[in-house]
């Protein structure tokens, strides 16, 4: 605390002085929460067939924060037809020029309302408001305003070919970046013609319904977007309605599997964006305060809850030491708690069962006999929170190497020689990410090669932008999503 | 109706984000279809070319410095104000020249819009579009990518007084280019109007520079000017356009003028990525891959 500070006398010494901060917190007076909330479907928010209300759960408190509606097969059926209906009624003939207009509006409502979202999203997913205000919203309005550009430049796209819209789009999104996940399937599929039906996840459907306010703004002809909330029954509904062209889904692999699995003979169009287990690698001559820093934004941001979380640390043995040493005083620094505060870096876990999933998982290293170290740090009393974790002494075999956490918790290993840092960061069965750590250039980009990984970065981790093509290979799924690539899995390209 | 006299609006040279008068003092009558007089316009010199030139090549680091994103943003800004002032737009092109309906003015007026629209959405797109990953034979990492050439000096055509010019300089400032325009000589007025809309846009100050007056006295000292890195002369009829391309020539400054089929201002053949190009440079970055 800052007693010593206060009596003005003693002057702390070194390293026995640690910086407490005034609580920070954001005001959720922008957001106008509703007790219950309907489907969006046809342009109008209706009550779904059954009545069937669940609560979402704000994490950081354990409380709901209101009821939403649980959609059926009969709502989804409903959905589909809306988005059939919008589509053949004059979406799929509307010229680029005036689907771009649509676009560019979304994206101005929502850089309007952002501080609307980011609180709201806070309070429903548990992140770090920082984070919701500088990266979710943000990001969310540029993929709008970089797709809207799209809309009627898909000639330069595609040349040679034209792009003709798929029909009716079935997204089915998660709940680590609920605003962006939807901008980044509504986007590219609205630039390209299609109509859709979007999915939010069971735990975070509230900015995606604060969405369908800002899609009703801009105007944007009813059914061309529809919304159903629900449970995993839901998704599965939506994902094997005949009535769908085409199936995008975002989340684990064991869930894309069974997508790929339903799909399978359908001729339905499908695209994953599934689970990963990167690796960033860390070469002995790299800066390694910057890569403290990296690895930390890799791993923590968002509490791990991200698929290509930089979640195995492959350290070059010469410098393991000092850089677990540099990651644990680091660690210490960071701040858990409320995800309104403005100055928490660790917010909530975004529910209960994903914070049981990584407790068994962190008790499994344990009991597998990895070394774990978690700073001290008091957790609040209530809501779902895990304090941030590095296991060292870890093997390749361990499940904590090979399982995805999605989670704070960071698995170091070691390497001698680049090749062994590629057959290490490569053996697991997923590719979604990969990070490079080393001041030599020629280095990076031989690694870069040999990375089985869609997206590779090199000093630097957890990069997004929407010119930019994201997306695994393996089973981290397939599919890109950013950049002219994204634009592909919603076209069929005809002569 | 009241007596209320009107306010004329006076119409100057738009130079480093200011509107001025030009430093020779001079202006020239611009008339309507009827002969009668609109507004007197600046008559710009030899000096107002090299201001604009200085200005336009000082803004050009910090313009070509901005993210694609944020370039895409502010040309959609403009369309958006001009958007809110299309009614003065379409009745100040309405009444330029030989004149036209405000129905027709009102066509050329959306198409100049959506003309911003249009290369709005590819300032973080061409580079996607135009330039790429080269696969040489060798262990190199290998990219082409389109830069902005610089500071580009344009000619505006004479008619129509509008879209053509849009239509030029949106693609040329989209990639990072700035501009020292001259607006048509006889219809200038609705280009300094546009002018106003610029500054209201966040377009930065010498980003675009537009001069009034007689092209014949204005195009030598644009095309000689040694800090002007390209030319659009597609305003210049052909004796002019040949001199000033002689004059180019000495400081090795490219020269474009829009095709025919570019010349069809509301066609989508005047609109195009290739535009883009056609003011940057290609460069290739080339480095080994090696343990």
């Amino acid at each position: 605390m800052t007693d010593r500070l206060s009596t003005g006398g003693e002057v702390a010494p070194t390293g026995d002085f640690s910086l407490e901060y005034a609580p920070a917190p954001e005001s959720t007076a922008p957001v106008r929460l509703a007790s219950q909330y309907g489907l969006f479907l046809g342009g109008e928010m209706v009550e779904s067939a059954s009545g069937r209300l669940a609560p979402t759960i704000n994490p950081a408190t354990g409380e709901a924060l209101a009821e939403v509606s649980v959609a059926d097969a009969a709502d989804v059926d409903r959905a589909v037809a809306a988005a059939r209906a919008a589509w053949e009624g004059g979406w799929r003939d509307l010229p680029g020029a005036e689907r771009a207009k649509y676009l560019y509006r979304v994206a101005r409502l929502l850089q309007e309302r952002a501080r609307e979202f980011a609180v709201l999203e806070t309070m429903d997913g548990g992140k770090p408001i920082r984070e919701s205000r500088d990266l979710d919203i943000p990001l969310a309005a540029a993929h709008f305003f970089y797709y809207a550009g799209w809309a009627d430049k898909l000639d330069y796209a595609f040349s040679g070919r034209r792009a003709a819209p798929l029909g009716v789009a079935a997204q089915v999104i998660p709940w680590n970046f609920p605003l962006l996940m939807a901008a980044w399937k509504l986007a590219p599929a609205l630039a390209c013609g299609n109509a859709v039906v979007l999915k939010p996840a069971p735990t975070t459907p509230l900015t995606a319904l604060l969405l369908a306010e800002v899609l009703r703004d801009a105007e944007l002809p009813p059914g061309v977007v529809n919304i159903v909330t629900g449970d995993d029954a839901a998704g599965a509904a939506l994902v094997a309605h005949p009535g769908v062209d085409k199936v995008a889904f975002t989340g684990s692999t064991e869930v894309g599997r069974a997508i790929g699995a339903e799909v399978a003979g359908t001729g339905k169009r499908l695209t994953l964006e599934l689970g990963g287990k990167a690796a960033n690698i860390v070469f002995d001559d790299a800066a390694l305060d910057q890569v403290t820093e990296g690895i930390v934004n890799g791993i923590y941001f968002n509490g791990g809850q991200v698929c290509c979380a930089g979640s195995r640390l492959l350290v070059q043995e010469t410098v393991a030491d000092t850089v677990v040493g540099k990651l644990q005083r680091r660690m210490d620094t960071l701040r858990v708690g409320d995800p309104l505060d403005n100055n928490t870096d660790i917010g909530a876990i975004n529910s209960q069962a994903q914070l049981d999933r990584i407790s068994e998982l962190v008790a499994s290293g344990v009991a597998e006999g990895a070394e774990l170290y978690t700073p001290q740090c008091v957790l609040p009393e209530r809501g779902f929170f895990h304090p941030p974790a590095l296991f060292t002494n870890v093997s390749t075999a361990h499940r904590i190497a090979q399982e995805e956490i999605f989670g704070p918790v960071l698995s170091v290993l070691t390497f001698r020689t680049a090749e062994e840092a590629v057959a290490k960061a490569n053996n697991t069965p997923y590719g979604l990410s990969a990070g490079i750590w080393t001041e030599k250039g020629s280095r990076i980009l031989w690694m870069a090669d040999r990375m089985q990984a869609g997206v590779v970065w090199a000093n630097t981790f957890n990069r997004f932008d929407p010119a930019s093509p994201f997306g695994g290979y393996r089973e981290s799924g397939y599919g890109r999503e950013g950049g002219r690539a994204g634009l592909l899995p919603y076209v069929e390209l005809v002569a | 109706m009241s007596d209320r006299l009107v306010v004329n609006k006076t119409y100057k040279q738009f130079i480093g984000g200011a509107f001025e008068r030009s430093e020779s003092g001079r202006s020239y009558p611009v008339a309507g279809a009827g002969g009668e007089l609109l507004a007197n316009a600046v008559q710009g010199s030899r000096k107002d070319v090299r201001d604009a030139v200085a200005a336009a090549r000082s803004a050009q680091a910090g313009w070509a410095g901005r993210t694609a994103y944020n370039r895409g943003q502010i040309l959609y800004r403009v369309a958006e104000v001009m958007e809110s002032r299309r009614d003065e737009f379409s009745a100040e092109v309405a009444r330029a020249g030989d004149g036209c309906s405000y129905e027709a003015a009102a066509q050329e007026t959306a198409a100049a819009i959506d003309r911003w629209v249009w290369y709005a959405g590819w300032a973080d797109k061409f580079s996607t579009v135009l330039g790429g990953a080269n696969p040489v034979a060798g262990p190199y990492f290998n990219l082409s990518v389109p830069e902005p050439v610089g500071v580009v000096g344009m000619v505006a055509p004479d008619e129509p007084p509008l879209l053509p010019l849009v239509s030029r300089l949106a693609p040329v400032i989209v990639s990072g280019n700035t501009a020292v325009v001259l607006a048509s000589e006889r219809c200038p007025l609705v280009a300094i109007t546009l002018a106003e809309t610029l500054a209201l846009s966040d377009v930065p100050s010498g980003v675009v520079n537009i001069l009034t007056g007689h092209r014949n006295e204005l195009v030598p000292p644009l095309a000689g000017h040694v800090a002007v890195d390209s030319l659009d002369l597609t305003g210049c009829d052909a004796e002019l356009a040949a001199d000033a391309a002689r004059q180019a020539a000495a400081t090795i400054t490219r020269v474009v003028s829009a095709s025919a089929a570019e010349r069809q201002w509301a066609d989508e053949s005047a609109q195009s990525p290739y535009l883009i190009d056609a003011f940057c440079e290609t460069k290739t970055v080339w480095h080994p891959k090696g343990r």
